[in-house]
């Protein structure tokens, strides 16, 4: 059994790292497909990258229930380590979610599974957090949409491999919809749902 | 140097966390107003608490900080709020547009053409802006909620019928990528040009409405008007009296109880820059005509 003192450590500068981390984020949502990068580090329990680490810690707490994908919640580590440092509860039901993790983007569920927020509040979804291969080599996308300065390219290694043609619901629900955010090791991209991706093949 | 009792740019991390979870999903649904927890500030209400802790969400050892009032560096509200994040984040803070990181404002937007590198925070004191045509929350939220903006154009078009021309000079409403009609806080029409397709990130803050909305960068962002009344800025006709500028927001100033007035910018950055550079107004400050008398 893991004691508290063997869980790999939070943020050493609990409040310039998540800042930091914040704004990189940030960036990385007001400028979809861009490559961010996350500099605090801090310890990662099992699967979890250092980026998705950084995020849990900036953005979670017990406010923010979390889903949690078959691959992150059978690992008592992750589990443990999330509840050590965010104190966000953990639920079944993906579609009460703020935030989910996905470890193994094969098994991605079908994105209707997760909040997609009311007409009313589209504010109420959840931030789909996807973990991937690479964010700079790979199949190239080409995206359209709010801060992008006309068309950005986009080169990344992901599963599920039709994930952007999965993305495309985010169309037609607007405003509801899922904001993805892809990381790779330091790397994020995000993808928020006015964001339109266009695959341009190898 | 950091004041010792509070945290990092004065908020608790936990409120950090809600405000920089809201202003994700705000970038996310350009011109939504996403409800949050706002806080009490140790400022009234009115005096930009929307703003401060947007500020304070987003705000990092290394940006650096600028604050304007209807445009100027020097009033109150804008020096004070300076000095609160001098003091509690410990930040370098400027006057100078281009080299802020961060600019918080309270109705106007700068002259001075912003850039990637910025995020520009406004005070906000009603973000609704449908709430003076339909007072109930639960109504503007459904009109929003199906895009149902025929109010708004009615209330355009009732200028027109009234005065012969679209009369709202402030707070004069937007469209943000073709789907939310959104309030632009009370600037002048004259700034609604810059909102869109602008390089740097827009935030927007109402501490005492508890909503923060957001136009992400290169978004398109339209002044709601008609084809045959289209939207027109508005600037009063005459160059500054300090810098001469012909191209800068006026304010009017008042110089004595006998109808005596002066226009000047009241972008007071731009106008010092522009004094700076050698553009003198038909007013400018009696010791450079001294300075130019005592050559002659």
């Amino acid at each position: 059994m893991t004691t508290i003192a063997e869980l790999p450590p939070g943020f050493v500068d609990k409040v310039l790292s998540a800042q930091s981390t914040f704004r990189s984020v940030m960036d990385a949502m007001a400028r979809p497909g861009s490559v961010q990068r996350i500099v605090p580090m801090a310890g990662t329990a099992g699967r979890m990258m250092r980026g998705t680490a950084a995020i849990a810690l900036t953005l979670f707490d017990h406010d923010t229930p979390l889903w949690l994908d078959a691959r992150m919640s059978e690992s008592s580590d992750v589990t443990k380590w999330l509840k050590f440092h965010t104190g966000a509860p953990v639920v079944q039901d993906a579609s009460i979610a703020s935030f989910a993790l996905i470890s193994d983007g094969a098994a991605l569920p079908s994105l209707e599974r997760f909040a997609l927020g009311t007409n009313e509040y589209p504010d109420r979804s959840t931030t789909v957090i996807i973990q991937v291969d690479s964010l700079d080599t790979g199949r190239s996308f080409e995206l359209r949409g709010p801060g992008i300065d006309g068309v950005t390219m986009l080169q990344a290694s992901i599963k599920p491999f039709d994930l952007f043609e999965r993305l495309r619901i985010n169309e037609t629900l607007f405003p509801r919809g899922i904001d993805l955010v892809l990381v790779a090791d330091d790397a994020v991209v995000a993808i928020p749902r006015t964001t339109r991706v266009e695959s341009k093949g190898s | 140097m950091n004041a010792p009792a509070y945290n990092f740019a004065y908020l608790d991390e936990q409120t950090k966390r809600m405000i920089r979870r809201a202003i994700l999903k705000a970038i996310a649904i350009p011109g939504y107003q996403v409800p949050f927890a706002s806080r009490e500030m140790p400022m009234p209400y009115g005096w930009g608490t929307g703003g401060v802790q947007v500020t304070a969400a987003i705000l990092g050892p290394q940006d650096v900080l600028k604050v304007i009032d209807q445009g100027s560096d020097d009033t109150t509200n804008a020096i004070s709020i300076r000095k609160f994040f001098a003091k509690t984040a410990g930040v370098a803070t400027t006057t100078a547009t281009e080299d802020a990181t961060v600019i918080q404002t309270r109705h106007r937007i700068p002259e001075t053409s912003l850039h990637a590198n910025q995020v520009l925070v406004y005070q906000v004191p009603i973000p609704e802006p449908l709430r003076f045509l339909e007072p109930r929350e639960t109504e503007t939220r459904r009109m929003h909620a199906l895009a149902e903006y025929g109010l708004m154009h009615v209330k355009l078009y009732e200028d027109i019928a009234r005065f012969g021309h679209i009369a709202t000079a402030y707070a004069y409403p937007v469209k943000v990528n073709a789907r939310y009609v959104m309030d632009p806080s009370p600037t002048p029409k004259f700034d609604n040009p810059k909102m869109d397709n602008s390089p740097a990130l827009q935030l927007f803050g109402a501490g005492r409405e508890k909503r923060i909305y957001a136009i992400p960068p290169y978004t398109k962002v339209v002044s709601l008007d008609f084809e045959d009344h289209p939207f027109e800025p508005y600037r009063f006709n005459a160059p500054c009296a300090l810098c001469a500028a012909e191209d800068s927001y006026l304010d009017e100033i008042v110089t004595d109880d006998k109808g005596g007035r002066m226009f000047v910018c009241s972008d007071t950055d731009y106008c010092e820059g522009r004094q700076a550079a050698g553009h003198h107004g038909s007013l400018s400050a009696a010791p450079y005509k001294e300075k130019a008398g005592s050559h002659g």
